[in-house]
């Protein structure tokens, strides 16, 4: 198989001089590709994506991203090569305008960027319905669709999504993963922690479930869904 | 070297300063900074009990120490019976028909319904018991002023000897921490930080504008002391022999006498202070205390009421820098509003406990000697070093009168400098907390 | 009843001073409001930052003047305002570089930064009166009256005379233009958005590449145009003198916590709710009401709630209203 898009490879590592978290873990996604990264709680699944976008330590194994090594870049730097990241919590400017979320997401963008936020628009009718109101006001699902917007604004090779659907309700949930799986479509990768495990492989091209920290099955996302051993340790048989 | 050592040395040291000023300067000088030394060491006992063992910023510590001066009037100065004829009870009855009000308004707020009605109860109650006070209140007031305003226009005190003053005064200092502290404790330590400021201002603006309580501006000199006077020694023939027999000359020996005198009651005070300061620090609730500042959420989490913890230190520090001022009242024999300064007392003693080591009692009180001394020192310093810096220049040049005059205001700058020096490279003080 | 003549000394004696001293506050206490928003910290050496910045445009003033360089009718001061400015941003970005920056790499607690900025507050102020003295300065010149009692009755020919002095003119254009500046800023530019968000959500917009030393940067220096021109706009009004400065520092304090502190939007609210209060506490009614009532309910005393020196008294104690029954304050700032 050709060399993915994005690995964070055989990664071990913790935060500061804490304990190592992360033990060998190799997660990886491919151009134009969605792979979902699942687990129980503590399994070390937003840890790992914070090792592939440089918030934590990784001691030992690398990152590349289209083949370039940037496992000592710094976070906005990793931004400047083309990762996009949307925290799980306290992904938006609450006190700002949708319009003006989207106007800082471009903020290292030195040409103009209208273009990139009628894309964004067109991807989130209802941002542009609300692009002047301000985006603490929205819903729990239309605000995370402001964060996915934010981070798409700098046009990334590769998007990462931290729980995206993390307090929505299902109906939300639903058309949360749809527009996700409309970004995924415009040639944008998507690397995705999720809990809710069944969903999130519905739509994965690729999964990975971690536990403690190590990976402890990789698949495609219906090879896992079909699994009897991940069905019952995660998705409920 | 160890804790115990370097208390040792670093209190020798201070000693050995204020010696020292005995033998260059005076000894009426040593022993003047010996003895404001051992007050400011209490007040910054007091600011530590709340910052270094609670977290509490309290920047209004001069209001507290102005009820202590206040507390010092009130009991021992002796009563002005026609002041007290002329409008004594009234004014008593405006202030009880106030305190009713308030009350009053809290009662109805607390037991109404919310709504609409509530508020114009509280409303009429607050309206009907200001205008009541007035009509009681200000007729009495200028009628007491108008007794011989030169002398006295005042109520006067309670006749009482002054050292009932000291503790009168923590209480008086504890009453409107505990005020204070139900209204601003449980906010951010920056409100806190803005109520005590206000707070200290009011009290200090009551202090100067109601002459029937304290005469204001006017001042209150002559206040009783606890030692003999001066002039008294002097003219006693035993004092004069024994002070010749010490070769000292009988105005020496009086003054010396009256001030290692007031030293003597003020160490006890301090030393009694810092023993149940110290117990209390190394008791399961001074830990508890000190756990609660270092992680607030936790100790919620497990159920102590953390605010009313902060209550008590925050109360009991606000009443050792009462007694503090009493004590300050009391050397002084005169009570002057207009001394109270916020830049000279307050962050003064928050210099004194950040240098001396916060969290520290032993530390807060080294700090009270330490800054103290240098505050004292520092602008004969800086007036001799201005002094060496303009020597070239021209014996009139107007610049050179200028920077000597200016030396004095440097203290303020010095003290600032020292505090920010201080923060940066040793943010611990110099004994840190164990 | 004579309603003109109340609604006049009304104007006089209390809205157009009330209007005054509120836009010098409101100035004031949008500095504060700023850096605790953007910087995260009360900073109590504001008032002397205020009293630094009016001293180097009164220093310059008396240079322009001894040079015979005037405004017209105008106070000359207004000419040496941007030197001022000047000095104060050069002197509020060194502080920064030297003693704040040590302390937000460490990522202290706030209240650590408070007692910071006290030792920064007594190095100023000391360098304050060090340099120009612990007295009173009037500098103001140029014409006193936009329009003087006298010409006001002589024109409307009424018993009370309205006076406009030129330095209240002054302050509230200059606070308008001032304002209308900053929200600008705030809201139509590049930076001004990046400080926005950067108050917002501070690990968000590192995340944007929002860089953080320059929205400190930029912070202080809009600080110190705004101390600056309150400062500048109080003394050219009542006087300059360092010890008020320092006073100045509660009703600044209450006017950003009662509008919201970190709400620009707020402080200036606040500052009027302030001024307002403060100026109507303390005012001898007896004379509006000697006009509105009948004359047989004409108040013998003077009518005055508190006496003038319970002027701070008086922001005090919406201060403590407001932090018990609302704390964010009116436009719901950062509170807890």
């Amino acid at each position: 198989m050709a060399e993915p898009f994005l690995i964070g490879d055989t990664m071990t590592g913790g935060y500061g001089k804490g304990p190592d978290i992360l033990h060998e873990c190799t997660v990886a996604v491919d151009k134009g590709e969605i792979a979902v990264i699942v687990g129980p709680n503590g399994a070390g699944k937003s840890t790992a994506m914070k090792a592939v976008f440089g918030m934590l330590d990784v001691r030992s194994g690398a990152v590349k991203l289209d083949g370039e090594d940037i496992t000592k870049l710094s976070p906005q730097d990793r931004v400047l090569k083309g990762m996009g990241f949307v925290p799980q919590t306290h992904n938006i400017f609450t006190s700002m305008t949708v319009e003006e979320n989207l106007e800082m997401g471009a903020f290292i963008r030195k040409d103009d960027f209208s273009e990139t936020m009628e894309q964004v628009y067109d991807l989130f009718p209802i941002l542009k319905e609300k692009r002047n109101q301000h985006a603490g006001e929205l819903s729990g699902g239309q605000r995370q669709q402001v964060a996915v917007g934010r981070a798409l604004m700098t046009q990334p090779s590769v998007l990462m999504l931290d729980e995206p659907t993390a307090g929505v309700s299902p109906i939300v949930m639903d058309e949360l993963f749809d527009r996700i799986i409309e970004v995924a479509r415009t040639g944008i990768s998507i690397l995705m922690v999720e809990q809710n495990a069944r969903q999130a492989l519905e739509i994965a091209d690729k999964g990975y479930v971690l536990v403690q920290g190590r990976n402890a099955y990789t698949g495609t996302g219906k090879e896992l869904l079909a699994d009897p051993e991940v069905r019952k340790s995660f998705l409920g048989g | 070297m160890t804790d115990q050592t370097k208390t040792y040395a670093m209190f020798a040291m201070v000693a050995v300063l204020i010696i020292g000023t005995g033998f260059v300067q005076s000894w009426n000088s040593a022993l003047f900074i010996l003895n404001m030394g051992l007050i400011s060491a209490i007040m910054s006992l007091g600011v530590n009990l709340q910052w270094g063992i609670a977290g509490l910023l309290n920047v209004g510590i001069m209001g507290f120490v102005a009820l202590g001066g206040l507390a010092t009037v009130l009991i021992s100065m002796p009563g002005d019976r026609e002041a007290w004829a002329a409008g004594g009870s009234s004014i008593l009855l405006g202030l009880l028909i106030g305190a009713v009000t308030i009350v009053g308004a809290i009662f109805a707020s607390k037991r109404l319904a919310k709504g609409m009605a509530r508020t114009l109860v509280i409303v009429a109650i607050i309206l009907a018991g200001f205008v009541l006070y007035r009509m009681t209140f200000i007729p009495a007031v200028k009628a007491v002023e108008a007794v011989n305003p030169a002398t006295s226009g005042y109520l006067g005190g309670l006749g009482l000897p002054v050292l009932l003053a000291w503790p009168v005064g923590g209480l008086f200092a504890a009453g409107a921490a505990w005020v204070i502290g139900k209204t601003a404790l449980g906010l951010r330590s920056d409100y806190l930080a803005i109520a005590t400021l206000g707070i200290s201002e009011i009290i200090i603006a009551i202090l100067k504008n109601e002459d029937w309580m304290s005469r204001g501006v006017k001042n209150v000199i002559g206040i009783p002391r606890p030692l003999p006077y001066e002039i008294d020694l002097q003219n006693d023939p035993s004092f004069v022999e024994r002070a010749a027999s010490l070769g000292l000359d009988p105005t020496t020996a009086s003054t010396l006498y009256v001030k290692i005198g007031y030293a003597g009651l003020f160490a006890v005070v301090l030393i009694v202070l810092i023993w149940l300061s110290q117990r209390a620090l190394n008791s399961p609730w001074g830990r508890m205390m000190r756990a609660i500042r270092d992680n607030e959420t936790a100790a919620r989490a497990m159920g102590k009421n953390v605010t009313a913890r902060h209550l008590q230190i925050f109360v009991l520090g606000s009443a050792v820098c009462g007694i503090a001022g009493a004590m300050i009242t009391t050397l002084d024999a005169q009570l002057t509003p207009a001394s109270y300064q916020p830049l000279r007392f307050t962050f003064l003693i928050w210099v004194m406990v950040i240098v001396g080591g916060s969290g520290n009692n032993l530390g807060s009180v080294l700090g009270g000697f330490l800054v103290w001394f240098l505050w004292v020192q520092v602008e004969p310093i800086g007036l001799w070093l201005m002094q060496v810096i303009t020597a070239p220049m021209a014996e009139d040049s107007a610049l050179r009168a200028h920077l000597i005059e200016s030396a004095a205001h440097m203290r303020l700058f010095t003290m600032g400098l020292f505090l920010l020096l201080m923060l940066r490279f040793s943010p611990r003080g110099l004994l840190p907390e164990k | 009843m004579d309603f003109l003549n109340a609604i006049v000394t009304l104007s006089n004696f209390v809205l157009i001073p009330a209007i005054a001293y509120g836009s010098q506050l409101a100035l004031g206490a949008l500095g504060v409001t700023l850096v605790y928003g953007i910087l995260r910290f009360s900073n109590f050496a504001h008032g002397d930052t205020m009293a630094f910045g009016t001293m180097v445009v009164i220093l310059f003033t008396w240079w322009f003047q001894s040079m015979g360089i005037s405004f017209g009718p105008l106070p000359t001061a207004l000419l040496a305002l941007p030197f001022g400015i000047a000095a104060t941003a050069l002197l509020m970005i060194g502080t920064d570089r030297v003693v704040y920056r040590f302390y937000r790499k460490k990522k202290s607690e706030p209240v650590i930064f408070l007692i910071v900025s006290l030792g920064v507050m007594f190095i100023m102020n000391g360098l304050v009166r060090f340099i120009i003295g612990p007295g009173d300065q009037r500098f103001a010149d140029g014409e006193r009256f936009i329009m003087s009692a006298r010409d006001f009755k002589a024109w409307t020919g009424l018993k009370e005379g309205l006076a406009i002095k030129t330095t209240q003119g002054i302050t509230v254009v200059v606070a308008i233009i001032v304002v209308a500046f900053l929200f600008w800023f705030l809201n139509r530019t590049r930076t001004g958005k990046s400080m926005r968000a950067f108050s917002d959500n501070e690990d968000l917009a590192l995340l944007s590449g929002i860089n953080p030393e320059r929205v400190v940067f930029y912070t202080w220096l809009i600080v110190a145009g705004l101390a600056t021109v309150a400062g500048t706009l109080y003394g050219l009004d009542k006087s300059f003198k360092p010890f008020v400065y320092f006073q100045l520092l509660l009703p600044v304090f209450a006017s950003a916590i009662v509008g919201g502190l970190g709400s620009p939007l707020g402080a200036i609210a606040g500052g009027f709710v302030i001024a307002f209060s403060e100026v109507t506490v303390t005012y001898a009614w007896k004379k509006v009401l000697g006009y509105l009532m009948p004359e047989v309910l004409e108040p013998s005393g003077l009518v005055q709630l508190l006496a003038t020196e319970y002027k701070f008294a008086v922001s005090f104690v919406i201060l403590v209203i407001v932090l018990l029954f609302r704390p964010t304050g009116l436009f719901k700032g950062k509170a807890l």
